[in-house]
């Protein structure tokens, strides 16, 4: 038998349930906490590898990273514009939406890459945090152009006030304040649970994505295509800016398979409530239903290899 | 004893929009308003509350009946076209007029 990460099988169990319409379903406040859990342990894991490092974050990679998280939607719109037909609205959406990234296949990612003993850049949660926004805000701009009828002001504040920024910068903030002894007494929560908590988290995303796959009927063939493909397009563009940036072989894979995520929680509110004419379940599915399962499953090991290929240049 | 008759607006609508909706409503005149999580099904499709990008949000208010068509008129013309939702509106007896 091969070796399947345990984790991935729950999320195919999820999956299972929510096709089957099994009597399987986890309460609204259990998603918030697992992914509570989740978001901070991956905040302070990064902030106490950077009180360990001292390192700080380099303008030019910064600069990359907003650059990279501005420009991505650009292609997905003009690939959604002209070869799924799709409207205006609609994609610029699934720009927004796979521009920005998914926080739950980079803990799917931090959980393989620690099972494999792959070392990576400490700083990667920070990546996470500045490539979320850019995206989305680049997605309402091309739905909309710098016109005025979008409400900028309160959409930044939820935007940079979300959830998962919150989380991820304050786990940070204390785990590189309190440093690896202080984080000793709270370790096993957050660090020793950390493969059990994604396993929960994991089967609560099958069973959403299970229920997601229903709203697929429209541009279905298109979706699906695209939901698979511009992910690997993604990790080959984020796979050779990490090179170009100087990232070590373990960070290319971080960046790579960032850049083939897609968001499913921060882009599809905002884009919600300023472009309200997208189809929101255009959007959703194909992020959720096709990308995040195609990544976690296929796509982390592919990327894997094409991160190994380009380092070695 | 004394009752006062007011007019209950219920809205229910995609959970995304209760910002925006709550600063519409206080911006109309109303007081105050209960908003829980709810699910069910539509014309646009089953809608679960335990994923909040797809969720539902259920909204009422009492208020008096000007207000009441005021928040109708509003609401219809701002957010009918893209989301989903619907409102209905029915009279209630309250007990203190003051209040609502």
């Amino acid at each position: 038998m091969p070796n399947l990460d345990p984790v991935i099988l729950f999320f195919l169990l999820g999956a299972f349930a929510g096709l089957a319409k099994a009597e399987l379903r986890l309460p609204a406040s259990i998603y918030d906490f697992v992914s509570t859990l989740l978001l901070l342990a991956i905040g302070l894991k990064g902030g106490v590898e950077l009180a360990r490092a001292g390192e700080g974050i380099p303008p030019v990679e910064l600069a990359a990273l907003l650059a990279l998280g501005f420009g991505m939607p650009i292609p997905v719109f003009l690939v959604a514009r002209h070869l799924g037909r799709l409207s205006r609205a609609d994609a610029a959406s699934l720009g927004a939406h796979y521009g920005s990234v998914s926080v739950g296949t980079f803990a799917v990612l931090i959980g393989h890459l620690a099972a494999q003993g792959i070392p990576y850049e400490a700083r990667a949660p920070v990546w996470v945090v500045v490539l979320e926004v850019p995206a989305i805000l680049a997605g309402i701009v091309l739905a909309r152009g710098f016109s005025g009828d979008v409400a900028w002001k309160p959409l930044l504040r939820e935007l940079l006030l979300g959830r998962s920024i919150v989380l991820l910068l304050g786990g940070l903030a204390i785990g590189w304040l309190s440093g690896p002894e202080g984080t000793a007494s709270i370790q096993p929560l957050f660090f020793g649970l950390f493969k059990g908590i994604l396993a929960l988290f994991l089967l609560e995303m099958g069973l959403i994505a299970a229920t997601q796959l229903g709203a697929l009927k429209r541009n279905a063939v298109f979706l699906v295509l695209f939901g698979m493909l511009m992910p690997l397009f993604g990790a080959a563009v984020g796979a050779l800016l990490g090179r170009a940036i100087g990232l070590s072989p373990g960070g290319i894979l971080v960046l790579a398979t960032l850049a083939a995520s897609a968001s499913y929680i921060a882009a599809p509110t905002a884009m919600r409530t300023a472009v309200p004419e997208a189809n929101p379940a255009l959007s959703l599915t194909a992020s959720l239903a096709v990308t995040f399962p195609f990544n976690i499953i296929i796509g982390i090991p592919i990327y894997q290899r094409l991160a190994t290929l380009v380092a070695s240049f | 004893m004394q009752h006062y008759t007011r007019r209950m607006v219920t809205i229910v609508t995609e959970s995304a929009l209760e910002r925006t909706l709550v600063a519409e409503l206080e911006a109309l005149g109303v007081r105050g308003f209960t908003i829980t999580d709810a699910r069910g099904k539509g014309s646009r499709g089953l809608r679960q509350s335990d994923w909040a990008p797809e969720g539902n949000i259920r909204v009422e208010v009492i208020c008096d009946p000007a207000v009441a068509d005021r928040v109708a008129a509003r609401v219809r013309e701002k957010f009918y076209d893209h989301y989903a939702m619907i409102l209905f509106m029915q009279d209630v007896s309250v007990l203190r007029s003051d209040k609502f």
